[in-house]
C-alpha cells in the first residue's frame, strides 16, 4: 500500500517537475508545480511528517503559488524565443543535469550510511504532530524561529520596496 | 519504504530542477525551477528526519520553506519591477553586469 | 658659556630666522620680516664675538675644541656625529660671514623694498647664513657635504629668485649644474678619506693623516685633487668658473653676499681647513696654486672689456678669489684668509654700489650708457671710489696689505714660487685698470640721462623694467623691484651699511701691518702650526719692499685707467680697433662657454638623445609597457568568462558541483 501510494506520488513529482521545465507557456509551469508541491505533501504524508505536510500545502501550494498565479497574470506568458544565445548550453545542460543526478544517486545508494536501507526507527504516536513540531521551534529552535520571523520581514519590507511606485527620474 | 528510495527521488527532482535554470530563459520559469530544487532538498530532509527518528529535520523543512517564500517574494518583486521599466523579461537579455 | 655653546647659538640664530619668515610671510608686514632676519643675523654675529672672546681667553695651545649634539649615524663601523669644530680657523670665518652678511641685510631691508618677494628673499638668505655657518662649523666631512650642499641649494634659489625671467632661471641650473659637479669631486674625496683613514672627524683626520701617508703618495694626491674639484667649482675657478658671471641674474644683495664675500670663498676655507692633507700632496697643492694664478690672469683680462657692471665684478671677485686660492695653496695661510676678509669688506661694497647705481639707472647695467654719477650721487660714489681704491690695492687701503703679504710670501718661498709673485703683481696692475676703468667711466663726466633726471628733478628714473639681457618685459608680480627702486641716498639702512663697509675697506686692513701688529696672522697661527710651510716667513723688510712694489703698481694701473678714460677717451676705441681680435677674444670670455658647451653640454645632450632613443624606448617603455600589455591580455582572456548571462554562470556553478561531487566520489571509493 505504501509502496502504491510511492510510487503514484513520485511520478505526480516528477511529472510536475518536467512540466515545469518543458512547458512553453509559464502559466502552464505554474500549474506543474502546483501538481508537484501536492505530491510533495503526499510524500511528506508517507514519512510522518504531518505538520509539514500541511505547511506544505497551506504555505507553498496555498499562499505562494497564488503569489505566481498573480504575478504571471500581471507580467504574461510570453513564449520564449527558441534561438539559443550561449553556445553549447543546449548541449551541456541535460548532460549536466544527468550527470548530476548519475553522481547524487551513486552517493546516497552506496553510502556507508547503512541506516538508509532499513524503514527508519518505530516512532510513537505523535510523530510529526503539530504539538511536537510547535515544542521544538519554541524550544529548542526559539533562535532559528526568530530569526526567521525578522527574514520574513524583511523580506515584505523589500517586496514593499521593489514594488512601489515609481519615483519621477528613477528610470 | 527505505529512506534510500526517498533520497534518489529528491536528487533526480533536483537534476531536473538544476537543468530546467540552465535551460528556460524567463525568470518566472527560472524561479519556478528554483522552488523545485528547494523543494527537491526538503524531501531529502524530511526522508532523513524519518530515518534518524527525530524531528529536527521537519524543523528544518520548515524553516526552508520559510526561506523558499522570503525568496520567491523578492524575486517575483523583482520580476514585477523589472516589467514596470519595460525591459525585456529574458534572462538573456539582462546582462549588464559583464567584464 | 663656552665658545661651543656660542658656535652652536650662531647657527642655530640664522635657521630660526629662516623658518619664521618662511612660514610667517602671510602675516608678518614686511618690515619687520626684514627686522627679524637682520636681527637673527645680528645676534649670530654677536654670539661669533662672544665666542671669540671666549678662545683669546684660552691658551694658544688648547683653542680647538669639538662639539656634537648627537650621533648622526653609528652603524657598519661609521660613526658621524653632528658635531662642530670651533677653533681660530672656524671663529673667523663666523665672524667674517655673519659680520657681513648683517649689513647686507641691512642694505637689503631698504633695497628690496617694493619687491613682491621680500618674505622669501630674507628666508632664503637667512637659509643661506645658516649653510654657509654650518659649513665652517663643521666638524666632520660629512656635516661639511652637507653644508656645502645647503649652500649650493640657498645659491640657486637666490639667482632665480626672480624665476619668472628666463635667463634668471637658466642661470641659476647652470650654478647649481656646476656646483653639483664639485660636489661629486668632494663626496669622493670624503669617501676616500674613509677609506684610508676611517673617519670622518676633522681632528682624527688631520692627526692621522701623516702618519698614513708618505708625501706624494697616490691615494693622499687624489683626495686633495678631488677636495679641489669641490673648491674650484664652488669658488669658481677655471675650468669651473663660467657660473659666476652669470649668477649675477639674482638681486644685487645677493651678489653682494654669496657670489662676492662668502660662498665663493668656501673653496678657501676648504683648502686652508685641509692644509694638513695638502702638505702631504704637494703636487696637488702646486695644482691648485698653478690655477688660481691662472684664473687670476684670465679673470683679469675679461675684466678689462665686459661692459655690464655687475658682470665685471663678478670677473674682479674670480680673480681676488685666484690671489686667495694661490695664498692658501703655497702655504700662506694667515695672508690668504686676511685677503679673504679685506676682499669681503670691499667687494660686498662694491656690489652695494653698483646695486644703487643700477637702480638709479633703472635697471639699465650697461657702463656705456652710465656717466656722471659722481654728482648725481654722492654718498653712493663716495663709497664706491672707497672700494674701488681697497680693490686696486691703493697704498694704505685694505686690499694693499693683504694682497701684497700674499705675494711678498711667495717671493719668500723662492725657487718656482717666484713667477707667482711676478704674475700676481701683473694682476694686481690689470686689476687696478679694470677697477678704475669702471669708477673713471660711471663717475666722472657729463650726466647721463637717467643721472640728469636725478640732478634736477630728484626723482630717481622708472620705466617698465625690462630684462636688461635679453630685452622682455619683467613679471612684477612675483617679485621684482617695482616701479620704484631704491638708491642709497634715499634709505637710511642702504646707507648705514655701506658706510660701515667703507669704513673697513680703507682702514680694515692696519690690524695686520708687517712688522707692526700681525692680529690676524697670530690669531690663526695654532691652527696652521702643522704645517712647515709656516716656517717660510718674510722678513719685515722684505715685506716693506714688496708693499712698495705693490703701491707703485696700484699707482700705475690707476694712472693708466685715468689715462685712457678720463685723459683722452678715445683712446679705448683705437686700441679696440688695433686690437680687434684680442678684444673679441676676451669680449667673448676666452670662449668658455662655447668650449664647454662643445666638450660637455653637447655630447652629454647626444647621449641623453640617444639613450632616450634606444634604451629608455625599447628596454624601460618595453618593460612597463610590456608588463601593462600583458596584464590587459590575460584581464581580456580572463574577461571571456564574465560574460553577463546568468545561464553560463549557472552552468559553471552545475558543473563545478559536479566535478567536485565526482572527485570526491572517486576519492572515498
Amino acid at each position: 500500500m505504501e509502496a502504491i501510494l510511492f510510487f503514484l506520488a513520485a511520478i505526480g513529482a516528477l511529472g510536475g517537475a518536467v512540466g515545469v521545465i518543458a512547458l512553453r507557456n509559464p502559466f502552464y509551469g505554474v500549474l506543474g508545480l502546483i501538481v508537484h508541491l501536492f505530491s510533495l505533501a503526499v510524500l511528506f504524508l508517507l514519512l510522518t511528517a504531518a505538520f509539514v505536510a500541511a505547511a506544505q500545502v497551506v504555505v507553498y501550494a496555498g499562499a505562494v503559488m497564488v503569489l505566481y498565479v498573480f504575478v504571471v497574470a500581471y507580467v504574461g506568458g510570453a513564449e520564449e524565443s527558441a534561438w539559443e544565445s550561449i553556445p553549447g548550453q543546449r548541449f551541456l545542460a541535460p548532460l549536466l543535469g544527468l550527470a548530476l543526478f548519475v553522481e547524487l544517486a551513486i552517493a546516497v545508494l552506496s553510502s556507508s550510511l547503512l541506516a538508509l536501507g532499513t524503514d527508519g526507527p518505530h516512532v510513537r504516536a505523535g510523530f510529526g504532530d503539530p504539538a511536537a513540531i510547535g515544542y521544538l521551534l519554541l524550544e529548542k529552535f526559539l533562535l532559528p524561529f526568530e530569526a526567521s520571523s525578522i527574514l520574513l520581514l524583511l523580506a515584505a519590507v523589500g517586496a514593499i520596496v521593489l514594488a512601489g511606485r515609481q519615483r519621477a527620474g528613477v528610470r | 519504504m527505505s529512506a534510500e528510495w526517498y533520497v534518489v527521488l529528491s536528487s533526480l527532482l533536483f537534476a531536473v530542477g538544476a537543468m530546467g535554470i540552465l535551460v528556460r530563459r524567463s525568470p518566472v520559469v527560472v524561479l519556478l525551477c528554483l522552488e523545485l530544487m528547494l523543494n527537491a532538498g526538503n524531501l531529502a530532509l524530511v526522508a532523513f528526519s524519518r530515518m534518524v527518528g527525530n524531528q529536527q529535520g521537519q524543523v528544518f523543512a520548515i524553516v526552508v520553506m520559510v526561506i523558499a517564500a522570503c525568496e520567491v517574494v523578492i524575486g517575483l518583486g523583482l520580476i514585477v519591477a523589472i516589467f514596470r521599466r519595460r525591459l525585456p523579461l529574458d534572462v538573456d537579455r539582462l546582462r549588464e553586469l559583464r567584464g | 658659556m663656552s665658545a661651543t655653546t656660542w658656535a652652536w647659538l650662531a647657527l642655530l640664530l640664522p635657521l630660526l630666522g629662516s623658518v619664521v619668515i618662511g612660514l610667517g610671510f602671510r602675516v608678518l608686514p614686511t618690515r619687520i620680516a626684514g627686522a627679524i632676519g637682520t636681527a637673527a643675523i645680528g645676534l649670530a654675529f654677536a654670539c661669533a664675538v662672544a665666542a671669540l672672546f671666549n678662545l683669546l681667553g684660552e691658551d694658544a695651545e688648547a683653542r680647538h675644541h669639538a662639539s656634537s649634539l648627537w650621533d648622526y649615524a653609528s652603524v657598519a663601523g661609521l660613526d658621524i656625529k653632528l658635531g662642530i669644530f670651533v677653533d681660530p680657523l672656524s671663529v673667523f670665518m663666523l665672524l667674517v660671514v655673519t659680520g657681513v652678511s648683517t649689513l647686507i641685510h641691512l642694505y637689503s631691508f631698504g633695497y628690496m623694498q617694493s619687491d613682491e618677494g621680500y618674505h622669501r628673499f630674507f628666508s632664503y638668505l637667512n637659509f643661506f647664513v645658516f649653510s654657509m655657518l654650518l659649513l665652517v662649523l663643521a666638524g666632520n666631512f660629512v656635516l661639511l657635504i652637507i653644508g656645502w650642499a645647503f649652500v649650493g641649494f640657498a645659491s640657486y634659489a637666490l639667482i632665480s629668485f626672480w624665476y619668472r625671467r628666463t635667463t634668471a632661471t637658466r642661470a641659476g641650473m647652470k650654478a647649481f649644474v656646476i656646483n653639483v659637479v664639485g660636489d661629486i669631486g668632494l663626496v669622493l674625496a670624503t669617501l676616500l678619506i674613509f677609506r684610508e683613514l676611517g673617519t670622518f672627524d676633522y681632528g682624527a683626520v688631520f692627526a692621522q693623516a701623516p702618519h698614513a701617508f708618505h708625501t706624494n703618495e697616490w691615494t693622499v694626491t687624489a683626495i686633495c685633487l678631488l677636495l679641489l674639484v669641490g673648491a674650484f667649482a664652488k669658488s669658481a675657478q677655471l675650468p669651473l668658473h663660467t657660473w659666476l658671471p652669470d649668477a649675477m641674474e639674482g638681486p644685487t644683495p645677493v651678489s653682494s653676499l654669496i657670489h662676492a664675500a662668502t660662498m665663493v670663498t668656501a673653496g678657501v676655507y676648504l683648502i686652508a681647513r685641509t692644509h694638513a692633507l695638502f702638505v702631504l700632496a704637494p703636487t696637488a697643492a702646486d695644482v691648485a696654486a698653478f690655477t688660481g694664478l691662472a684664473t687670476l690672469l684670465v679673470a683679469a683680462t675679461i675684466a678689462l672689456v665686459v661692459t655690464d657692471l655687475k658682470r665685471a665684478i663678478a670677473y674682479s671677485t674670480m680673480s681676488q678669489i685666484g690671489y686667495m686660492i694661490v695664498g692658501v695653496s703655497i702655504g700662506a695661510y694667515g695672508a690668504g684668509m686676511f685677503h679673504l676678509m679685506t676682499h669681503a669688506f670691499f667687494k660686498a661694497l662694491l656690489f652695494m654700489a653698483a646695486g644703487s647705481i643700477i637702480a638709479a639707472m633703472a635697471n639699465e647695467q650697461n657702463i656705456d650708457r652710465m656717466s656722471g654719477f659722481g654728482r648725481a650721487m654722492r654718498f653712493t660714489s663716495m663709497t664706491m671710489l672707497c672700494g674701488g681704491l681697497a680693490l686696486a690695492a691703493f697704498p694704505l687701503s685694505s686690499g694693499f696689505f693683504s694682497k701684497d703679504e700674499i705675494l711678498a710670501y711667495a717671493g719668500a718661498r723662492g725657487g718656482m714660487y717666484v713667477i707667482f709673485a711676478v704674475l700676481g703683481y701683473f694682476g694686481a696692475f690689470l686689476t687696478a685698470i679694470y677697477t678704475f676703468r669702471l669708477i673713471f667711466r660711471i663717475l666722472p663726466g657729463p650726466p647721463c640721462p637717467e643721472a640728469k633726471e636725478l640732478i634736477d628733478t630728484g626723482h630717481v628714473a622708472h620705466e617698465p623694467p625690462r630684462n636688461p639681457a635679453s630685452g622682455e618685459e619683467e613679471d612684477t608680480d612675483v617679485g621684482f623691484p617695482g616701479a620704484e627702486h631704491h638708491v642709497a641716498e634715499r634709505s637710511p639702512s642702504m646707507r648705514v651699511a655701506m658706510a660701515v663697509l667703507a669704513f673697513l675697506a680703507l682702514f680694515g686692513g692696519l690690524i695686520q701691518i708687517p712688522g707692526v701688529d700681525n692680529a690676524i696672522a697670530n690669531f690663526l697661527d695654532p691652527v696652521f702650526a702643522d704645517s712647515p710651510l709656516t716656517a717660510i716667513h718674510p722678513s719685515t723688510g722684505w715685506s716693506w719692499i714688496g708693499l712698495a712694489i705693490g703701491g707703485a703698481i696700484s699707482l700705475a694701473g690707476i694712472g693708466v685707467a685715468c689715462w685712457l678714460y678720463v685723459v683722452s677717451p678715445e683712446a679705448p676705441a683705437r686700441l679696440q680697433q688695433r686690437f680687434a681680435t684680442v678684444h673679441t677674444f676676451l669680449f667673448n670670455k676666452w670662449y668658455f662657454d662655447e668650449a664647454i658647451d662643445i666638450v660637455v653640454v653637447r655630447p652629454a645632450l647626444a647621449v641623453g638623445r640617444f639613450a632616450n632613443r634606444s634604451f629608455e624606448r625599447f628596454v624601460v617603455d618595453g618593460l612597463v609597457n610590456g608588463t601593462t600589455e600583458t596584464v590587459r591580455g590575460a584581464g581580456g582572456i580572463v574577461r571571456v568568462v564574465q560574460s553577463g548571462f546568468v545561464r553560463s554562470y549557472a552552468l559553471l556553478l552545475i558543473a563545478g558541483f559536479a566535478g567536485l561531487a565526482l572527485y570526491f566520489l572517486l576519492s572515498s571509493s
